[in-house]
This record gives structure tokens, C-alpha cells and sequence, in this order.
């Protein structure tokens, strides 16, 4: 069932579909946020409660969701790295790590510029801004366990085991640290009203939602790209493509 | 539309600062990763380049060398 | 065995991670102020994190010498499972380094005002939560042992891990203190302990082949 799959775990089949996703990935991605994001801030309706502030929401819940899938997602490349023996999966696992860093950080900024004029502080203990923050934590240790071996190979393997343990652990992370919150400081904070969004608000977010995930998808492939350059640097095909590439430039 | 004027929605309803704040950081970033990325990609390509330069090199004074050596 | 005599006859390492979690439980007092009410409320999240902080500090240990030396290769080619040789270090090194710990725990209740329930309870949450620091600190030691240096790297790999057993250890003293049920909190960390017992060997013996490469 999964054999039209294998092909694509050779180097050089992945390069190629990654060379001609990337473009769409782009096209679209940037399409989707403009629109939602044009839309979100000048054309979706006020909220009642929190005015003008709450258009932060059409790149804070796109950014904060995704990194939380982006480490999923991680997490089953390295799974299937290490049932298949795939080196590609261990590859798109480290290319996803930085954007996926890069996403919790924007979703922890813009958490903390939302939170400054509805609660009156940059940071809060809220169980989701912490829970936010460890993960962050979880991408720099696979980050840094990933960089710290000299041989890629076992590099991969490293921070795959990593990332697994950290998948584990985000569920029990969350609602650990949601019910410490609970227990600690009462549910003052999370307790925004929560009116059912409007449909003419809740239509930008969605289109923002994937376009952030387009994004994501784009700046993977293309990152999954330079890393099987990196890898296979000696092999022929990749020196005739670097051929290839000097002529259009020369042109 | 929901603001009336340019400065209306650049205020947004006094949460500008918060609200382009935001919005300026997470394009920041985002410009800042894919610009990375590219870098990365050229520095590659530089190397291999370059790497091939140097094989070139080596090759063609081996080759001098030889012939200097069997006349 | 092998290992717990030599750990024994290394008095010196076997007593620096003691040492210095005396030391940091004495440093909270003086940073934080005497009040013996704010120490009562701080005191098991002190406690704990010292444990932390300690045991990331022999953590590296577990290890290293037998990777250095090669007796880990060797017990490798020998045919044992790799996974029956892990449980058996985890367990060396939890024997070493927590139980001590378990010990001297009186001591530190006591520096900090505990009050015999919240104690009670404090010794319950370290008994079940300290393996479980062993066994999932064991799968990061595993993965750096062949690094140079992995020290600092092994503690920012394995504090977001641990913090949710630190909430609930903490939590669950809190509600003794407060007279409310905490068995709630002694169970999910029970949970944790029976997950990391099932699948943290396996983890372990993939880390050490990945190491060893």
C-alpha cells in the first residue's frame, strides 16, 4: 500500500518533489495571507469587548496551533525514520525544527502583545503561554542536540529519540500545566468570554491559518532541500545540479 | 471596510501599537527564516562550487607535475 | 553490582551531588528571607528542584565511564539485551544518587518548616517520582554520552521534560498542607512512573546503539 511512498525516501526523488512543491507551496501560501490577513485586519468586524486588539488573534492562534502540529509532525518523521530506516525522514525533521521554533516564538510575542492591554501585563502565567514556552524549550534542545554530533547521521537519529520523548510529553505538559494554573491563581485569566466567533471573523482566520501553514510547508521543503544538498554534497547529481544552477546564474 | 480613514486604521481603536507590534514581529521572522534559508541554499552552492574549483586545481597541477616528471 | 561497588568506592562523587543539594536548599533561605511561613510554602518546590538540579548533575555519570572504557560495547557484543542492561544501571543509579536523597530528606523537611503531613507526603511524591527522573534522564544520557560535551546540553534537554513531575510533586504537598485530597496528584505521577517503566529501556537501548553508531 505504501510502496508509491519509498521512492520518494531517496535523496534525490525528495529533491526533486521538494523543487517542484515549493513554488506552489509559495504561490498559495502568500496568496492565503494576504487575503486573511487584509481581510482580518481591515475588513472583519470590531469585538464587542476587546476592540481593534483582538485582529492580533489572526496571527496569534494561526502561529501558536501550528507550532504545536509542526512538532507533531516532527515527532512522525522521526518515527518513521526510525521504523524505515529513512535518512530522509531524519532530514525533514531537522528542516522543520527552526520554522517550528520560529512559530512558537511569533505566537509567544504576539501572546505577549495581546496580553499587555487585556491584562494589563506582557506575561502572565497563563497555563497556554507557559505551555508555549516549554515547547519552545523542546525545539531548542532537539535544535542543539541535532548540531551537537559531528556525524549527521546519528545527529538525526539523537534528536528523533528526542523529539519523540517531547511528543510524549506535550500532552501531559499542557494539561500539567493547566491545572497548576488552576490551582494557583484561579481561572481569572482564561476565563475571557468566549462568544461563539462570527462567521465574517472567523473566515480570515481560517484562510490564515493555512496560509501560515503553507508558509511552514514552503520554507520546509526548501530547507529540506538545502539539507539533502548538505548531506549529499559529494554525490554526482548533486554536483551536475550545482552545474546547472551556475549556468542559469552566468545566463 | 470597517475604518473610516487611513489614521483610523493605522490607531486601531487605540491598540496600534500592540496590534502592528505584532503583526510587524511576525512578518519580521517570517522574512527573516525564509532569507536564511535562501542564504543557506546559496552558501551551498557556492561551496560545492568552489570545492569543484580547488578538485580542478589539484587535478591539473597533478597533471603538470606528471608531465614534468616523464618527458 | 559491579557498578554499585565501584560507585561506593568513589565516596568523594557519591557525596557531591548530596553536598550540593544541602547547599541549594541552604541557598533559597538566604535569598528568599527566613519567615518560616514563606519557607513552609516554598519549601517542597525547593526541594524538588534541588533534586533536579543534582541528580542532572551525576546524571552524566551513568554512562560515561562504561562508554569510555568500552565496557559498554562489550556488553553490547556480548548478546545480553541492551535493554535488561539499562534497567539495570537506571536502577544502580537510582539506589546511588536518590536514595541518599530519600535519607537526608528529614534534614532538609526540617530546615525548611515542613510540617509532618506535607513531609509525609513530600517522601511519597520523591519515592515514585525520582525513578522516573532516573529512567527519562537516563534515554538523554544515552544519546549525548559520546558528545564531548554534554553536560550543559544534557540539562537543557531534560528540564522542559521534568516539569511536569515538579507541578505535580509540588502540587500534591501543597494539598497536603492545605488538608485537601492530594492522591489524585500521587497517582498520575504513579502513571508517569508505570509509562517511563515500559517504555523508557526500550528508549534507553535505542540511544546507546545510536551512540555507539
Amino acid at each position: 500500500m505504501w510502496k508509491w511512498l519509498h521512492p520518494y525516501a531517496k535523496p534525490e526523488r525528495a529533491y526533486q518533489l521538494c523543487t517542484t512543491l515549493t513554488p506552489w507551496f509559495w504561490g498559495t501560501a502568500v496568496v492565503c495571507l494576504v487575503i486573511g490577513t487584509v481581510w482580518g485586519l481591515a475588513f472583519a468586524p470590531q469585538d464587542y469587548q476587546q476592540g481593534d486588539s483582538f485582529r492580533i488573534i489572526y496571527i496569534h492562534v494561526p502561529s501558536a496551533m501550528l507550532s504545536m502540529s509542526t512538532y507533531v509532525a516532527m515527532a512522525i518523521a522521526a518515527l518513521v525514520g526510525i521504523i524505515w530506516q529513512w535518512r530522509t525522514a531524519y532530514m525533514t525533521m531537522i528542516a522543520m525544527a527552526p520554522i517550528g521554533a520560529t512559530m512558537t516564538f511569533i505566537a509567544l510575542v504576539t501572546g505577549a502583545a495581546w496580553g499587555k492591554p487585556m491584562w494589563g501585563a506582557w506575561w502572565v502565567w497563563d497555563a497556554r503561554l507557559t505551555s508555549e514556552l516549554i515547547l519552545l524549550f523542546l525545539y531548542f534542545g532537539v535544535i542543539a542536540l541535532y548540531s551537537a554530533f559531528e556525524d549527521k547521521q546519528q545527529a538525526g537519529k539523537a534528536a528523533g529519540v528526542m523529539a519523540l520523548v517531547g511528543v510524549v510529553n506535550i500532552p501531559i505538559i499542557h494539561y500539567s500545566v493547566e491545572w497548576w494554573n488552576t490551582l494557583h491563581q484561579g481561572a481569572t485569566i482564561t476565563k475571557l468570554d468566549k462568544p461563539s466567533i462570527a462567521p465574517e471573523m472567523l473566515w480570515p482566520l481560517l484562510i490564515n491559518l493555512l496560509g501560515f501553514a503553507l508558509f511552514i510547508a514552503a520554507v520546509t521543503t526548501m530547507r529540506l532541500r538545502n539539507e539533502i544538498i548538505r548531506r549529499e554534497i559529494h554525490r554526482p547529481w548533486v554536483q551536475s545540479l550545482a552545474e546547472q544552477k551556475e549556468k542559469e546564474h552566468a545566463i | 471596510m470597517q475604518f473610516d480613514s487611513l489614521d483610523a486604521f493605522l490607531a486601531m481603536g487605540g491598540y496600534g501599537f500592540y496590534v502592528w507590534l505584532s503583526f510587524g514581529i511576525t512578518a519580521i521572522m517570517m522574512v527573516l527564516i525564509t532569507f536564511q534559508t535562501r542564504m543557506e541554499h546559496r552558501t551551498l552552492l557556492v561551496q560545492i562550487s568552489t570545492e569543484k574549483q580547488r578538485k580542478a586545481r589539484i587535478q591539473k597541477a597533478r597533471k603538470r607535475q606528471h608531465d614534468t616528471q616523464t618527458p | 553490582m559491579r557498578d554499585l561497588t565501584l560507585a561506593f568506592r568513589q565516596k568523594s562523587e557519591l557525596m557531591q551531588p548530596l553536598m550540593f543539594l544541602i547547599m541549594v536548599v541552604t541557598l533559597f533561605p538566604l535569598g528568599i528571607g527566613p519567615g518560616p511561613e514563606t519557607l513552609q510554602r516554598v519549601g517542597p518546590g525547593i526541594i524538588w528542584i534541588a533534586a533536579i538540579l543534582s541528580s542532572l548533575l551525576g546524571m552524566e555519570r551513568l554512562f560515561r565511564d562504561d562508554f569510555v572504557d568500552g565496557s559498554l560495547e562489550q556488553i553490547q557484543l556480548s548478546g545480553q539485551p541492551l535493554y535488561q542492561v539499562a534497567c539495570v544501571k537506571v536502577l544502580c543509579h537510582w539506589l546511588v544518587s536518590f536514595v541518599p536523597l530519600l535519607l537526608l530528606s528529614p534534614l532538609l523537611a526540617l530546615f525548611l518548616n515542613l510540617t509532618f503531613n506535607m513531609y509525609l507526603v513530600l517522601m511519597m511524591t520523591l519515592a515514585l517520582g525520582t525513578p522516573l527522573l532516573s529512567l527519562v534522564g537516563a534515554i538523554a544520557v544515552g544519546l549525548t554520552v559520546g558528545l564531548q560535551r554534554g553536560g550543559l546540553l544534557l540539562a537543557l534537554l531534560l528540564i522542559p521534560v521534568f516539569i511536569p513531575l515538579l507541578i505535580f510533586a509540588t502540587s500534591a504537598v501543597e494539598s497536603a498542607a492545605l488538608a485537601l485530597p492530594y492522591r489524585a496528584q500521587i497517582a498520575i505521577i504513579g502513571a508517569m512512573l508505570l509509562m517511563a517503566i515500559a517504555v523508557a529501556p526500550a528508549a534507553i537501548a535505542y540511544a546507546l546503539k545510536v551512540s555507539q553508531n
